[in-house]
């Protein structure tokens, strides 16, 4: 098994079996969150940061979760509380954090290309957490972690993409591994979030969410943002949750052992109706649980002290 | 000192001129030409296997002066200009202050004089503090020596304002050269809206934005009989208009940039800065347009759109860079490599595109051709000399290029201004 990468910056540049070797890696880490004793002591003595400018519930403390339980030590940063409010630049920020000698660093940013940006001056390992509407590689990843966990597979399943597509980096990052995992992507939204430029992407579009439900394997509901409506992307929240809203009455054309996937956080009623998002069906938590056991999959593949040549 | 360029190849679009011929300049006029002119006491140039073209005229560079002195100066651009080949440029009045008044205009050309070894003409703002709102005084910069008028960085978004300036502009028969982009289509962008920036979760600048206010600046300056230049055209719908607009005698003039023809979007992958730019970078089928129309006469000029950053501003997040690319030092030789070489285009067009055609879009009458009495600025190529473009060895005060690297074949080796030798 071999990784030869020096950073994760995105999803499109990962071949099929580094996808892979990311996978097999967090199916052995996933035992590990069970233990009595959460920890082992791969990483001990590396120091990661937790590089956050926008929000972050999830995907922050999953990181530092997974670099805890593998005895890294971790700090986190966050906007608000640093010197970027007193006009630092992002380039001397990270240059500043890695002067103390920081063995990786996981970046959230607004703008997308900024993991890239950053992994041009950085020695140590760019891990990217979210880059605007570009990608999400470990969320795509724990998604394709969970969905092989319940269907045993990827390739010909049907998989939809629901709601914000435009500005959503977790559809991206999910249209490109899910491509090179051979899965049928179908993406539905309102028009003006649903581009026809996606189609060169490889999935097909649908505005038509009842009809492109029919024989789903996997409906996944993107979070819908109060200020699209501001923007006229869409009318009023209450039109699209009539039409986009994945319902109990629209879940039943999906296949009888579908299952609905969420990246979070939802907005209860509006794109997912609760008692759904809370169903047997959903796997939103499961998404959530996995996505530790990937996270120290992709720290340990990334800083694990085994000698290995870099490539990118 | 009399200046004698001897067996130059002698390209002159303006009088059809292809011919081998000496040149003789004598106090900042061409006094003569012929096939052999000998004399005492003159300078000799060999340009044996050298093309002398008249000097080129690049009509749409920033140079950042008075204000953003950090990016460039008068000095600095000029010299840069020199060194790309350049004899003449015009500059645009997004300074700060802004060139909106007699005594700025007058600034530049003050400091022009003193400190720019190439002509510096500047162009005036046809809106106070470039705010689209209220006109300048345009008679009075253009008697101060204002030799166009745009908002160049903006468009002039008012219609009304727009079709104003345009029946203005006939009292002193002077040009308005518009930055056309509807802002409300292309608000927060930053590349070209299309699969690339569908692919990078960038935000896109869509062609429409172009084209709307193209459409709108062609009925506009039909309507009004005024003349009007399109800045930096850069999409196909543009184009299929400013050629419908041509075939019906609109007084309509357009330029290219070399960025335009010879990058697309996909270069934005790479999230360099150094590639957005404003308009952005489109996408190939554009630029299999903008090459089709050069072919076919439709476009008018080559025009840099020099537009100088200082290293610190573009290293940084791609949401937060400014737009622009540095063009002076870059244009001749990325035109002689990947148009004249390539035999997209002739020699002669090329010259034309880069000469003739400015000063006549300009009005200026003793430019943009080789002829006894004219102006004694001439520009001298090597069409097979080759460069690697290297941004550190930049006259520039900025290096924002993303050319950086790349090995061409042709390039200035001599530009003369007013009878003297500037570069080298």
């Amino acid at each position: 098994m071999s990784f030869q990468h020096k950073h994760l910056l995105g999803i499109e540049t990962l071949s099929t079996e580094d996808i892979l070797t990311i996978l097999d890696t967090a199916e052995s880490f996933l035992e590990i969150s069970t233990r009595e004793v959460k920890k082992v002591p791969t990483l001990r003595g590396k120091t990661i940061i937790n590089l956050f400018f926008e929000p972050s519930t999830r995907t922050r403390s999953s990181f530092e979760l997974a670099a805890k339980r593998l005895s890294a030590d971790i700090i986190n940063f966050s906007k608000q509380t640093s010197s970027v409010v007193k006009g630092e630049t992002l380039k001397d920020t990270v240059l500043n954090l890695e002067a103390m000698q920081s063995d990786a660093i996981i970046i959230r940013h607004s703008c997308p290309g900024v993991p890239h940006y950053i992994s041009t001056f950085c020695r140590s390992p760019v891990i990217n957490a979210g880059d605007g509407a570009h990608e999400h590689p470990t969320q795509a990843l724990l998604d394709a972690f969970t969905i092989k966990q319940e269907k045993k597979r990827l390739d010909g399943l049907k998989v939809l993409i629901v709601g914000d597509i435009l500005h959503s980096r977790v559809a991206r990052s999910n249209i490109f591994l899910l491509n090179k995992a051979g899965a049928r992507i179908v993406c539905v939204g309102p028009p003006p979030l649903l581009p026809l430029e996606f189609t060169k992407l490889g999935v097909e579009l649908d505005y038509n969410f009842d009809r492109a439900i029919e024989g789903a394997d996997v409906v996944m509901m993107l979070r819908i943002q109060l200020e699209r409506q501001q923007k006229n992307y869409f009318p009023s929240l209450r039109e699209y949750r009539e039409i986009f809203s994945l319902t109990q009455r629209r879940f039943r054309r999906a296949k009888k052992n579908a299952i609905i996937m969420h990246p979070g956080p939802i907005n209860r009623g509006v794109e997912i109706s609760a008692d759904l998002a809370d169903s047997t069906k959903s796997v939103i938590l499961r998404q959530v649980e996995n996505g530790i056991a990937v996270r120290m999959a992709v720290l340990y593949l990334l800083l694990g002290g085994k000698e290995r040549e870099t490539t990118d | 000192m009399k200046l004698l360029i001897k067996n130059g190849r002698v390209i002159d679009p303006h009088s059809r001129t292809d011919e081998t011929l000496d040149i003789l300049l004598d106090r900042g006029k061409i006094a003569d030409i012929k096939p052999k002119i000998e004399g005492k006491g003159l300078k000799v140039i060999d340009a044996s296997r050298l093309v002398v073209a008249p000097g080129f005229i690049d009509m749409h560079v920033h140079l950042r002066e008075p204000g953003q002195e950090d990016k460039e100066t008068i000095k600095t651009g000029a010299l840069a200009a020199a060194k790309g080949g350049f004899t003449s440029i015009a500059c645009m009045p997004n300074t700060d202050p802004v060139n909106d008044t007699r005594g700025v205009t007058e600034y530049i050309l003050s400091e022009a004089k003193r400190n720019a070894v190439v002509n510096v003409f500047p162009i005036a703002a046809v809106t106070k503090g470039l705010c689209g709102e209220m006109l300048t005084d345009m008679a009075d910069l253009s008697s101060a020596g204002a030799i166009a008028f745009s908002d160049d960085g903006r468009p002039i978004e008012n219609s009304l304002v727009m079709r104003r300036a345009l029946e203005y502009s006939k009292l002193l028969d002077t040009l308005i050269i518009d930055h056309c982009e509807d802002r409300n289509l292309s608000r927060d962008g930053v590349m070209h809206e299309g699969y690339y920036s569908y692919k990078l979760g960038l935000n896109g600048i869509p062609a429409s934005s172009e084209e709307i206010m193209v459409a709108r600046d062609i009925i506009l300056a039909k309507k009004a009989d005024a003349k009007v230049h399109i800045a930096h055209i850069s999409v196909k719908g543009a184009v299929d208009l400013l050629k419908q607009a041509k075939k019906e005698n609109v007084k309509i003039t357009a330029e290219v940039t070399p960025h335009h023809l010879l990058l697309n979007d996909s270069y934005m992958e790479s999230f360099n800065t150094d590639s957005k730019v404003n308009p952005p970078l489109r996408s190939s089928d554009d630029v299999n347009a903008l090459l089709a129309a050069i072919k076919e006469d439709f476009v008018d000029a080559f025009a840099t759109d020099h537009a100088p950053h200082t290293p610190d501003e573009k290293d940084v997040e791609i949401s937060e860079a400014p737009f622009g690319i540095n063009g002076l030092e870059t244009a001749v030789s990325l035109l002689l490599d990947r148009l004249v070489n390539k035999n997209i285009i002739g020699i002669e067009k090329f010259i034309a595109m880069m000469s003739t055609n400015p000063a006549r879009i300009l009005g200026l009458e003793k430019k943009g051709k080789i002829a006894v009495g004219t102006d004694a600025d001439l520009t001298i190529l090597k069409l097979h000399q080759e460069v690697v473009v290297d941004k550190y060895q930049f006259r520039s005060k900025s290096r924002n290029t993303p050319f950086h690297g790349w090995k061409l074949k042709g390039a200035p080796v001599m530009t003369i201004v007013g009878g003297k030798i500037v570069y080298p």
